[in-house]
Formats: C-alpha cells, structure tokens, sequence
C-alpha cells in the first residue's frame, strides 16, 4: 500500500510538477509575446538558451543565481532577435520564431561543446535548492503566474499590452506606442521561456543537446488550451505533465506509443473541452504604423 | 439645449460664439509622390460651431482629417491652433492639444468593455492597478451627462454600432476634446440612431464643442451644420454659410456640375415573374427565425425595392436567394428554375447579379487586384481559365472594361490592389462586374452605402437601366429616399414578414415609415 501511494501519489505528484513547471513558465512566456500580438513558435529556442546558460552560469559565476540571470538574460537576447525581425523588420512571425528555434539549436551546441567540451557540463554544478526532490524555481513559477495575472488583465500597463494585440490600429489612435508594448510583450516572453529552460537543466543538473525536447511547442499548445489566460495554461500545464508522469510509470506497452500520449490527450482536450479558443485579433499580422 | 426641430431637420443655428477660429489650416497641401491629396487648403474651424466638411470620394477629406490628428504631416503649409502654430506629431499630440476624432472604421476593441475602451492610455489607477470601478463611473458620469446611452460594463462586441459610435464619441469626451471630428458618424446608422446622434451634436455644440463633420448626407449636413465646406480633387472649393444652402446647390459645389438628385426614369413595364419566393423560411446566426414565411415576385424589367429598419430579416432572405444561408422551408425559384438550397455559385450561373451589403466581406477580395476581383466568379469559364491556368490577357482585358464603363478609378490603373480604392470605386467595381454578367436578377443590397453623391448617381442611373433592359432588380435598401426615388413596387419587411406593399411614387415618406415599423399599411 505504502509503495502504491509512493508510485502513484507522491511520485507522480511530484513528476507532474517537474514537467509542467517549464512549460508553466514557457506558457507564461507565450502569453505575454502573443497577447501583444506577436505569435512567439521560438519558444523552444529561447528555452534550449537558457537551459544552456543557466548550467554554463552557475558553473562559471559558481552560484545558481548566476545560472538563472544568464538562463534570462540567454532567453531575452534570443527573443530580441525575433522582436527586430517581426516588430520592427515585420518578418513573417512564424518563419522568424522558426529561425530562432533553429538558430538557438545551433549556437547552443556550439557553445556547449565549445565552453564544456565533448564530456559536457562538470559533475559539480551549482543548482536551486530543492525542497522534497522539486526545486525551488517551482515557487517563482506560482509567482510568475500571479504577477502575470495581475499585471496583464490589473494594470494599464496589461491594458495597454492587450489592446496592442487585439487592434493595434486602435491603440495607435489614443497614442499608445504599439512598437514600445510589442519589445516589451516579446523580451518578457524571452526572460520567461528562458526560466523555463533553465527548470529543465537545473533539475539534472547539468545540460545536454536536445534536452528541451519539444517542450516550448506544448507550452504553446497549453497558451492556446489555458485561452491566453494564466490560470488556463497553468492547468493545462499540469495536465500534459501528468500525462508525461504516467508515461513514465506504465509498463508493459511500448514505450514509443505510451510517449504519444500527452499529444493525443492535446488532440483530444483541444477538439473535445476547451471549445473555441479565439487568441488576441492581431496575434501574427504585423503592424505597420501609416 | 438647442433649437432641435422634432424632424431634426431644421436647419442649423447659433454660430460660432464669437467667430474666433480655434482651429485653421492655412495653405496645406499633402503630397503623395506626384498627387495631390490636398492641396492649397484654407480652412477654419469656430469656436462652437459645427462645420461640415463634404467632397466626394477621393476628395481628400480623410487626408485632411489625418494631419489634424497628427496621422499625416502637412507637405506644405500649417495647423493652427487657437491662432499658435502647432505641428502635430502624433495622436497623442492631438488628444493633448484637445483634438478628439472619431473615425469612419470604429477604434474600438471587441474584446474590451466600453470602459476598457474608453479609458485606454488614460486609465484610472489605485496605486500600480487599473482603477476600472472608477472609469466605468467616470464613463457613467460622462454618458448621463451627454445622453449617449452605453453601459460600460458591456463588451464593445456585445453592443450595437450606434452604442460603438457613443463609446467613441465618449472616448473623446474622456480625453477633454474641445475640438471634435466626426468622419462619416451617420454612414452606419438607423434613421432613429442618426436623430439621436444629430441631437447629441447639437448639445456638444451648444456646452461650446467645435465640431468637424464628415458627411455625403446633404439633408443631414444642411440639418446641423453652421457652415459647410466642400473639398473637390483635393482642393478647397468654398466655405458657406449653411443657411440659405439647398442640397441643389451642396451637391454642384462637390461635383462642380448640376447633379440629378431625384431618379430620372420611366414607367416601368413588368414583364414574367424572375424571383419567386414561396413561404420561405431563413434563420439568424442565433438560430433564430429571422425570415418567416416571405412570399413576394421581383418581375423582368421592374425595380422592386425590400424596405425595412435594419435587422429585420433583409440580410438573411438576400442570403438565401443567393445560396449563402440555408432556407429551412420554402421555395426559391428563379426564371422557373427552383434554386433553393443550391451553392452560390450554381445559382450565380443560374442568372443571379449579387451586389452584397457588405462589399468588404462579400464583394471584393481586398488584397487581390482589380483583374482578379473582376473574375471571382469565373474560375471555372474557358473564356477567363484554359486547362486550370487563367488567362492573365483575359482578365486584365476584363478588368479594364468594367473600370473604363463605370469610371473605377485607382491609383494604378487595373494592377491596383483592391483595398487601395476608395470605397465608392470598390462599389463601382463590384457593381460593374456584376451587371456585365448580364444577371436575370439584380440583386443590390445598400448599393450606395458609404459611397458619394456623383458615385450615388451614378449607381441609381445604371440600376435604372438594367430595368429598362429588362432585368429584375431587387433593392435592398435602409434610405428611405432611395427607396422612394428607385423603386416601382416597394414591399415592406418587418420582423421577417412581408407586411406591405405600396407601387412606388403613390406612397409618402410617412406611410412608407410607419409601415416600417410594423404599424398600418395595406398588406
């Protein structure tokens, strides 16, 4: 009795919170970017960036904190490059957020291989704290998501955000700078995604090519799943990380077709649940000012 | 309050309080590579007066309008503001310097309450949060105060267009306009939303606003307007006084020849029955049946005009007969052919011209050009496609066809995107196209809606001669004056049923509205 609860209590509660957290974050990230109405697919790219620099960080700076403002500061610069493209640039959303993907995936191996070279990050890195087997990042998760409630739909500065990606026209005619709210949407996005990938890395400890794993794609599914919403993407955050908690604990079917699992549950919330999820008007379609 | 006749169309009184002008433009000219969009123009605005500005599409009104708002910078010349130069840089600059505008394709956002909306860029806050409980007040305040009826817990998406356009209007009340722009505020309107709307200006005016407003309407302009100014191709024809005005004498001012306001036409001579209706049956977006039980006939070389208030099933029964909404009882048949229920392209082949209400969405493709607009419905004609591949030489000739007969003028030539045209020559192109298909049946539903008084001539002329050609024409139309000086038979539709039908010219003004609001009318 005591086992089953260890396996399918504790452990799978616990494994739930270690894959929803960076997609909680990522997910946050993708609000903010797409809710200023630039649709952000280098999510992923910005997570491999600071899932890398967050290791690269505490190993060199020798502190965790370190690691977390390189993971931010890795994820921001990376958005900064589709924020010139798309805002400024208006470069099809979707093409750049590609680009950064595959430009992040390159210039990550790169550097890991480069800076830690073909052995990897050393044995000893410095990470978060943990607290019963989770780090403590999953307590800046919970924040990120009650400041990012509060900030986007309590503030004239979420206001004014929103009304950049629903009618950027109409913001423009009561002097909001649509250009300014859109940096701000896609860098936030950056920092974000970038905590996200740094959750992924410090939690083995180290970092390793190709560990981000999609997981910036699912956390666009759970943005589109929570309705752009934080409560929304939290829980559908939660519900792909339990899936992927029960992937790892049910035997006896093939592995390859368990690991589907979050993805058709995806297809099958999506199409059966949610119903019609509408994101902001002017997500995608760049603004070009007179 | 004002001398508000009950009619609202007494003519406008109380000029400017003292004639001071708080606002002039004085030798501003925009220039758009080689064009003109304005040129030279002199203008000034009183003190609380309201000054209609009018032109025909193209005239250079929303150019103008844009500097004032700080959209577009003078080429040449300069702004005025209470006699001090000003270079508007900015929307931003104009709200400051108390310039509130509010433009012909609402700003407003769907998914934001009216509050929300209002109070952007200038929210209430209770330390760092949005303070929505005291902008909803504030907006309450304003709306009592003002009588623009709104609830600003409503979403904007939620609410009708006469309520979008008192948000709007409140929006620049919010920001403490003194000087207000209406461009084209009656073009989206109901009769009852443009009185009221009318009423509301003259109250602005009378607490001391200066108001500018966009109109083609020359009752409404000659009803509110102090003075009237006419831009022609971008140049300032003149500045009246509106008194002493006639829509005769506007109307040659912005054409700069005698316009023909009243249709010139000829008995009709209604031949075999073209549109039959039996008892059909159409419901709404909502499920709801919103045409109920319609049976009427449009015969071979009549112009049979469908009035009615907004709303009241027009838009469905026109969907119906064209194949865009499913009949969920009933018969269509045209020239003896039942059409119910079929795809909108058969029935479109099957010998219907469909002029839709909403060019934007129906009409045209905006980000195609004019040789594609010109060929939607002929994708599958060998005469346009050979072997799956359009014929380019084909439909460039088709397009510059219906542009030389209508007179679609565009900035370059049939290459021009769509969306560029202003929306009279979108009208036109629509129009054109549809008539060279040589249609059994016309459809024309707000065939002049948001189109100027040269194009609404124009438009009424080529509906006429399709008549005497011998097509059936249905006018779906929310001008009671244009329903009155086109139609040769008039049937009346309210709340999905025909309730009356009069011969055109044998029925006044009254009548006609009160059957309209389902009240007497043979039947």
């Amino acid at each position: 009795m005591s086992e089953f609860i260890d396996i399918w209590i504790v452990g799978l509660g616990k494994a739930t919170i270690i894959y929803a957290a960076p997609l909680i974050f990522a997910a946050l990230g993708g609000l903010f970017s797409e809710r200023s109405g630039i649709v952000n697919i280098g999510l992923e790219g910005m997570m491999t960036g600071g899932a890398f620099f967050a290791i690269y960080g505490s190993d060199i700076g020798g502190s965790s904190i370190v690691g977390i403002l390189f993971a931010v500061a890795a994820g921001m610069a990376l958005a900064a490059i589709h924020a010139v493209a798309t805002i400024t640039f208006h470069a099809d959303q979707i093409i750049s957020g590609t680009a950064i993907v595959l430009i992040a995936a390159g210039l990550i191996n790169f550097l890991n291989l480069n800076l830690f070279g073909p052995n990897g990050s050393p044995a000893s890195i410095a990470v978060p704290a943990k607290v019963g087997g989770v780090s403590v990042l999953v307590l800046l998760a919970i924040a990120a998501v009650v400041v990012t409630q509060y900030v986007v739909f309590r503030t004239p500065f979420g206001l004014r955000l929103r009304s950049v990606g629903e009618h950027p026209r109409a913001a423009d005619t009561v002097g909001i700078s649509v250009v300014r709210y859109r940096y701000v949407g896609v860098l936030v996005s950056g920092a974000l995604a970038g905590l996200g990938g740094a959750f992924i890395s410090f939690n083995v400890s180290s970092y390793s090519e190709g560990m981000v794993a999609g997981n910036g794609y699912i956390a666009l599914a759970a943005l589109i799943i929570g309705k752009w919403k934080p409560m929304g993407c939290v829980l559908a955050s939660l519900l792909f990380g339990l899936s992927q908690g029960l992937v790892a604990r049910v035997h006896g079917v093939s592995p390859d077709l368990i690991s589907m699992l979050p993805y058709v549950i995806t297809l099958i919330v999506l199409v059966g649940f949610v119903g019609k999820s509408i994101a902001p008007a002017a997500a995608g379609k760049p603004y070009d000012a007179h | 309050m004002s001398t508000t006749t009950h009619t609202g169309l007494g003519s406008g009184t109380s000029a400017g309080a003292d004639g001071r002008p708080i606002l002039e433009l004085r030798g501003v000219s925009k220039r758009f590579g080689d064009f003109y969009a304005n040129k030279d123009v002199n203008f000034d605005l009183r003190a609380g007066e309201v000054h209609c500005l009018c032109g025909e599409n193209g005239a250079g009104k929303s150019t103008m309008m844009n500097m004032l708002y700080g959209l577009l910078e003078p080429t040449e010349g300069g702004i005025f503001i209470d006699g001090q130069p000003a270079r508007i840089t900015g929307p931003r600059h104009a709200i400051d310097l108390g310039i509130g505008m509010v433009h012909q394709h609402f700003m407003l956002i769907p998914v934001f309450t009216v509050a929300e909306n209002i109070v952007l860029a200038d929210e209430p806050k209770q330390g760092m949060m949005l303070d929505m409980k005291a902008g909803e007040q504030r907006v309450r305040e304003l709306s009592d105060r003002y009588g623009l009826k709104v609830d600003p817990t409503s979403l904007v998406q939620d609410i009708t267009v006469g309520q979008q356009q008192r948000a709007e209007i409140l929006k620049a009340l919010y920001r403490k306009a003194r000087i207000l722009i209406l461009d084209e505020p009656t073009a989206v309107l109901t009769p009852q939303e443009i009185e009221e709307l009318l009423n509301v200006i003259r109250q602005l005016r009378d607490e001391g606003m200066s108001i500018i407003m966009i109109s083609h309407k020359l009752r409404e302009v000659l009803s509110i307007a102090d003075r009237v100014s006419v831009l022609r191709r971008g140049e300032m024809v003149g500045t009246v006084d509106a008194a002493g005005q006639t829509e005769d004498s506007l109307a040659r001012m912005m054409v700069g020849r005698d316009v023909l306001l009243r249709v010139d036409k000829t008995e009709a001579i209604p031949e075999r029955p073209v549109l039959q209706l039996r008892n059909l049956w159409v419901k709404d977006d909502r499920e709801l049946d919103a045409v109920r039980g319609a049976t009427f006939e449009v015969h071979a070389g009549e112009i049979v005009a469908l009035a009615g208030i907004d709303g009241n099933g027009q838009s469905e029964l026109v969907d119906a007969i064209a194949g865009l909404r499913h009949s969920e009882q009933g018969e269509v048949v045209l020239d003896g052919e039942v059409i119910t229920n079929l795809t909108p392209h058969d029935i479109s082949d099957a010998g219907l011209g469909h002029i839709p209400e909403d060019r934007h969405r129906r009409g045209i493709v905006l980000d195609f050009d004019l040789r594609e607009n010109s060929i939607l419905h002929d994708w599958d004609k060998p005469d346009i496609v050979r072997f799956g591949i359009i014929d380019t030489a084909a439909s460039a000739e088709r397009a510059e066809l219906l542009c030389t007969m209508y007179d679609v003028r565009s900035g370059a030539g049939i290459i021009s995107r769509s969306g560029a045209l202003s929306g009279g020559n979108q009208q036109k192109l629509v129009i054109a196209r549809e008539i060279q298909r040589d249609p059994k049946l016309l459809i024309a539903a707000q065939p002049t809606r948001g189109v100027d008084i040269g194009a609404i001539e124009f438009i009424h002329q080529r509906l006429v001669e399709e008549r005497d050609a011998g097509t059936a024409v249905l006018l779906v139309s929310l001008e009671m004056q244009e329903v009155l000086s086109l139609a040769d038979r008039i049937i009346v539709i309210f709340e999905g049923q025909i309730v009356a039908e009069f011969e055109g010219g044998r029925v006044d003004e009254q009548t006609l509205g009160k059957a309209m609001i389902g009240s007497g009318g043979p039947a």
